[in-house]
């Protein structure tokens, strides 16, 4: 090994502390960089493979009822590949020692109606599949099998049609189609409550009058075909039969939220390293700067025995590379297993067969390269002027610091302060830029810190707002059909049920001018009690006797004003278009609705005073005897029981909350502590002749400390509002980034949340002081005072 | 004792190894503008051993970081054999410093994380045509303490590291700047015996920088400097033996 070699392994040796300290804040960034794009590749790969494997469809369409014989003309139609038609119908279920009520998907299972193209398949997870002429036979969703611990020879009753009927299951399985699985209306996933069964297509046909037909179709595209085209061909086909709309796979429930939440992943995979790159190239600079202001008379050296100019900078870059060598590779080793977990997460919470984990060779390239340059970067400009100064001049000792009066003492306040903290206000004010950056450092560790918060804290409101504030009721029963109005008087004759509004629901297609988005329309009582729509400042806002109110994301996609016109495509019944003035917005986090009076919605429906179910506000005393009475009205489909669905959401998300919210705290104390730690010790080292002085003139060590400790106590007291706004910042961007028509995520930072980013920073100086504490006790008066700066 | 003129402008022989001509240097130190060097003349011939005698600020230091390339001069002219060095640029005088010149500092200025060896082995590595740095050491009488890192040796055993370090790429010039200012005078006997053994044996012309007027017994020729200009130049007939000095 060469002699200079030999120099750089021993002075990383020196200082593996601080080496240290910046190779895990590299590391971190890495690790995370890696953690968020292996998995958002494993979860691309995986679904797209899964997609694939199990012929998922391209293009879905609902409809009443059509006979077997339309699929001739749908197959006529440019484009389609393959065909499957099903049954699907909502149903709910009677689950032994499970009183509340449950609804579930009850679909056939692909491959059994003529036109068969085998798509949507299942994949079987346990037990068998249906064996032909068991009309009783179900399989069942994995999730919702677990969760009720419905084993192979499990049996459930279902009530299909209005007639009671023993189920036996005989398998568990999953479906691309529902990866990501909640109920209609739902916002969370609650797998005790909702549930996809499969069964038959010959017992579920016939109970719903399907013989010879269908009212569900899927379809899979040839290569080259344009979807739209597609999807306004099948929709022109259905529409005589009820069909609702097609849509293309983008725009399907479970593939939609998939999206969503990859969505966020790589934002965070862009926005958190740019952070710890940012930071590490900070410390690289001020840590290699010191290296190389200590070793000014080396380099002199170095260079008057002919070492030339690019010999030098090589020298420390490669001190520089090899400190982040380690952090690079601690940092793959950490995130592919940081990745690996983060998948699993993944597979757990969306219904995954499987998860395939993918580490693209460019990401770690990528990664490397990225750390490598910004360390140079960080380095350069300090190598820069460590080797531009002239020999002669690199071995004259630095010029002693000019000390100038400061700001407060031009203000004359000196005498408020006593000659310690003069000494570190004066030190701050000598380096503005490194006291800046430094502040800066600890800052943006605060607002990781605070990211992870506001995850939670977002979600708590919008579930305080929307089912505290806006949704009252306790209860959602939703009708098989649309009924009349009298039909509420059963539901309000049910003891314990101490109020009872009906409500509308119609799918519908809203468009102004060329945009356009499909939704439903929300018909709701005037003067409700038990749905408020809100304004931004969460006051209940009332819907005028005309017009439409729609939610206010929705309103800013379609860019509509109050008092302009919307035109309204019904997608069921006689489908009439026709043009409804905008009233007004409402804020909502979750989905992208519209509303208006229910009576004003059945006059555009031509329909009489027609209701698809209602809210109930009941006494919980007689809940359970409620949950019987509903499950045994034939009318009742599904009943919706918001609360425990956010008790089982939060159970599920628990897990997942934790893990961010505890890598992130991790890694907003890395940060602290590196960009801390470094700087203390560099003060240490800047100022040890000073400081030993003092010992000799009698100071003691605290004393000394105080001058030491006093100047990064007051940074990161600097530091932490600064990061608070920070990390209001950051989560703001967060939350924009995360927006969609799914649910817009609401900014809302508890005190918890400011307190919580603050005191981690704190605990990770006082660490690093107590490290610096040691250091302190090493102070060798003597020496330090002989040995030539 | 032979008296010569204060200036050298033609030198006797045309061995010169440096030839400087009104070399004048002005630097900028904080506030205060210092002329260091005011008007210098001086030729050193092949195989010399010069010392360069001067108090504190006379300008020597200066001279000698011109001539080892490690500064430039504010204006004048200064030729080592054929080659102006004053108009050399930064990667010429690297290359210049690297071929020709070997250096020992008062303060030693070993790289602290290096063995001695090991710090002889840090110009040799670079070098065209050195010696081994065993052989280095052996000459400055080290060849016992190889391994020793710079803190575990004393101020003498160290500059004589140094000495070894500047000799090993068998330089023509060795300048040293005050190699005995921090040494007491029984070591730095030791360490000057090393600098008259290299200059005898390998014939390298030596300059050496001191403020101690009892080392010039012991060199060919002597300059005495002054506020930036050499006040005389004498040269001495018979030579003292290192350990014949003292101070």
């Amino acid at each position: 090994m060469l002699a200079m070699d030999k120099k750089l392994w021993r002075e990383l040796w020196a200082m593996r502390s601080q080496a240290l300290a910046i190779a895990m804040v590299i590391g971190s960034g890495v690790a995370i960089f890696i953690m968020s794009l292996s998995a958002l590749d494993s979860l691309y790969e995986t679904r797209e493979r899964y997609y694939r494997s199990h012929h998922f469809g391209q293009v879905f369409s609902s409809l009443k009822r059509a006979p077997l014989a339309v699929i001739k003309h749908i197959e006529e139609i440019p484009g389609v590949d393959k065909i499957e038609t099903r049954v699907i119908s909502y149903v709910t279920l009677d689950i032994e020692n499970f009183d509340e009520p449950v609804s579930a998907h009850l679909l056939s299972l692909p491959g059994s109606g003529s036109g068969s193209g085998l798509l949507n398949q299942i994949y079987l997870r346990d037990g068998r599949l249906i064996e032909s002429g068991r009309d009783n036979e179900i399989i069942v969703a994995e999730k919702f099998a677990q969760a009720h611990g419905l084993k192979p020879g499990a049996k459930l009753a279902a009530i299909i049609n209005g007639r009671r009927k023993i189920l036996t299951v005989v398998g568990q399985a999953l479906s691309p189609e529902y990866i990501y699985q909640i109920a209609p209306g739902a916002i969370f996933p609650d797998h005790r409550r909702y549930g996809i069964l499969w069964m038959a297509r010959k017992p579920l046909a016939s109970a719903y009058d399907m013989d010879g037909g269908f009212n569900h179709i899927t379809l899979t595209l040839a290569k080259n075909s344009n979807e739209q085209d597609v999807i306004d061909h099948l929709d022109e086909i259905l529409k005589p039969y009820g069909g609702v709309g097609a849509i293309a796979r983008k725009d399907q429930l479970s593939n939609r939220f998939l999206s969503e939440e990859l969505k966020q992943l790589k934002t965070m995979a862009t926005v958190f390293p740019i952070i710890f790159f940012g930071v590490a190239a900070f410390l690289l600079n001020v840590v290699v700067s010191r290296l190389i202001s200590l070793q000014r008379e080396q380099i002199a050296v170095l260079k008057a025995f002919g070492y030339s100019n690019s010999e030098v900078a090589w020298h420390y870059i490669k001190l520089v590379l090899m400190i982040v060598s380690v952090g690079v590779i601690a940092g793959i080793g950490t995130g592919i297993w940081m990745g690996n977990a983060l998948s699993n997460l993944y597979t757990e919470f969306f219904s995954f067969p499987y998860m395939i984990y993918v580490l693209k060779p460019q990401v770690i390239v990528a990664a490397a390269v990225m750390s490598m340059v910004v360390a140079i970067v960080g380095t350069l400009y300090s190598v820069q002027r460590a080797v531009k100064l002239p020999p002669a001049q690199g071995m004259r000792p630095e010029q002693p610091t000019l000390y100038h009066r400061m700001l407060i003492e031009r203000l004359g306040l000196q005498h408020w302060f006593a000659q310690p903290v003069r000494m570190i206000i004066r030190h701050i004010e000598r380096r503005p830029v490194k006291a800046l950056l430094t502040i800066i450092g600890i800052s943006l560790a605060c607002s990781i810190i605070m990211v992870s918060g506001f995850q939670k804290g977002a979600i708590d409101y919008m579930i305080e707002v929307q089912y505290g504030i806006s949704q009252r009721e306790d209860l959602i029963a939703i009708y098989t059909e649309p009924a009349p109005q009298r039909s509420l008087y059963s539901l309000r004759n049910i003891q314990g049920v101490e109020h009872v509004e009906g409500f509308r629901i119609v799918p519908a297609r809203l468009q102004f001018e060329h945009r356009s988005y499909r939704t439903t329309i929300n018909g709701i009582q005037p003067q409700s009690h038990l749905l408020h729509l809100l304004d931004t400042k969460l006051n209940k806002i009332e819907i005028p006797p005309q017009g439409v109110v729609l939610t206010d994301y929705l309103a800013k996609q379609l860019q509509i004003k109050p008092g302009e016109l919307l035109d309204v495509e019904i997608l069921e019944g006689n489908r009439p278009t026709v043009q409804v003035p905008m009233v007004g917005t409402a804020k909502q986090y979750l989905g992208s609705n519209a509303y208006m009076q229910v009576e004003a919605l059945n006059q555009l429906l031509k329909e009489g005073n027609a209701i698809s179910g209602a809210r109930l506000k009941v006494d919980n005393r007689y809940q359970q005897q409620i949950y019987t009475d509903l499950k045994n009205m034939p009318r009742i489909a599904g009943v919706v029981e918001q609360r425990s669905s956010i008790r089982a959401f939060y159970d599920t998300m628990a897990q997942t909350i934790l893990y961010f919210t505890g890598i992130s705290t991790l890694l907003g104390a890395v940060i602290a502590f590196g960009v801390i730690y470094n700087s203390m010790r560099i003060a240490l080292s800047e100022r040890s002749r000073e400081l030993a002085s003092l010992r000799v003139l009698g100071f003691r060590r605290t004393e000394v400390a105080y001058i030491l400790l006093g100047e990064l106590a007051l940074l990161t007291l600097i530091a932490i509002p600064i990061g608070w706004v920070f990390g209001y910042g950051l989560s703001f961007y967060m939350a924009l980034q995360f927006d969609s028509d799914l649910y817009r995520v609401p900014l809302k930072l508890n005190l918890n949340i400011y307190a919580s980013a603050a005191l981690v920073i704190i605990v990770s100086s006082l660490i690093s002081s107590a490290m610096i504490w040691r250091n302190l006790s090493h102070l060798d008066m003597v020496a330090v005072l002989k040995t030539k700066e | 004792m032979l008296q010569d003129t204060p200036t050298d402008k033609n030198p006797t022989s045309n061995d010169a190894v440096f030839r400087v001509r009104g070399l004048t240097k002005s630097y900028q130190m904080g506030e205060v503008q210092v002329d260091a060097l005011r008007g210098i003349d001086l030729d050193l011939h092949r195989g010399e051993f010069t010392v360069l005698l001067g108090a504190s600020g006379s300008g020597k230091s200066t001279l000698l970081n011109i001539l080892g390339g490690l500064d430039t001069p504010t204006t004048g002219s200064v030729y080592y054999r054929e080659h102006d060095i004053t108009h050399a640029n930064e990667a010429e005088l690297t290359e210049y410093r690297r071929d020709h010149v070997g250096f020992v500092f008062q303060f030693y200025n070993l790289i602290p994380s290096l063995t001695a060896l090991e710090n002889v082995a840090v110009v040799t590595e670079i070098a065209k045509s050195p010696m081994k740095p065993e052989e280095a050491l052996a000459l400055v009488g080290l060849q016992n303490r190889m391994h020793h890192f710079p803190a575990q040796l004393s101020g003498g055993e160290q500059q004589r590291i140094a000495i070894a370090r500047a000799i090993a790429k068998k330089p023509e010039v060795l300048l040293c700047d005050e190699p005995t200012g921090a040494l007491d005078s029984k070591t730095g006997i030791v360490v000057l015996e090393a600098l008259q053994r290299i200059n005898q044996e390998l014939g390298t012309t030596t300059a050496v920088i001191t403020h101690n007027a009892g080392i010039a017994q012991m060199a060919n020729r002597v300059v005495h400097l002054a506020d930036g200009l050499i006040s005389r130049i004498y040269t001495n007939e018979s030579l003292v033996s290192p350990d014949q000095l003292s101070w």
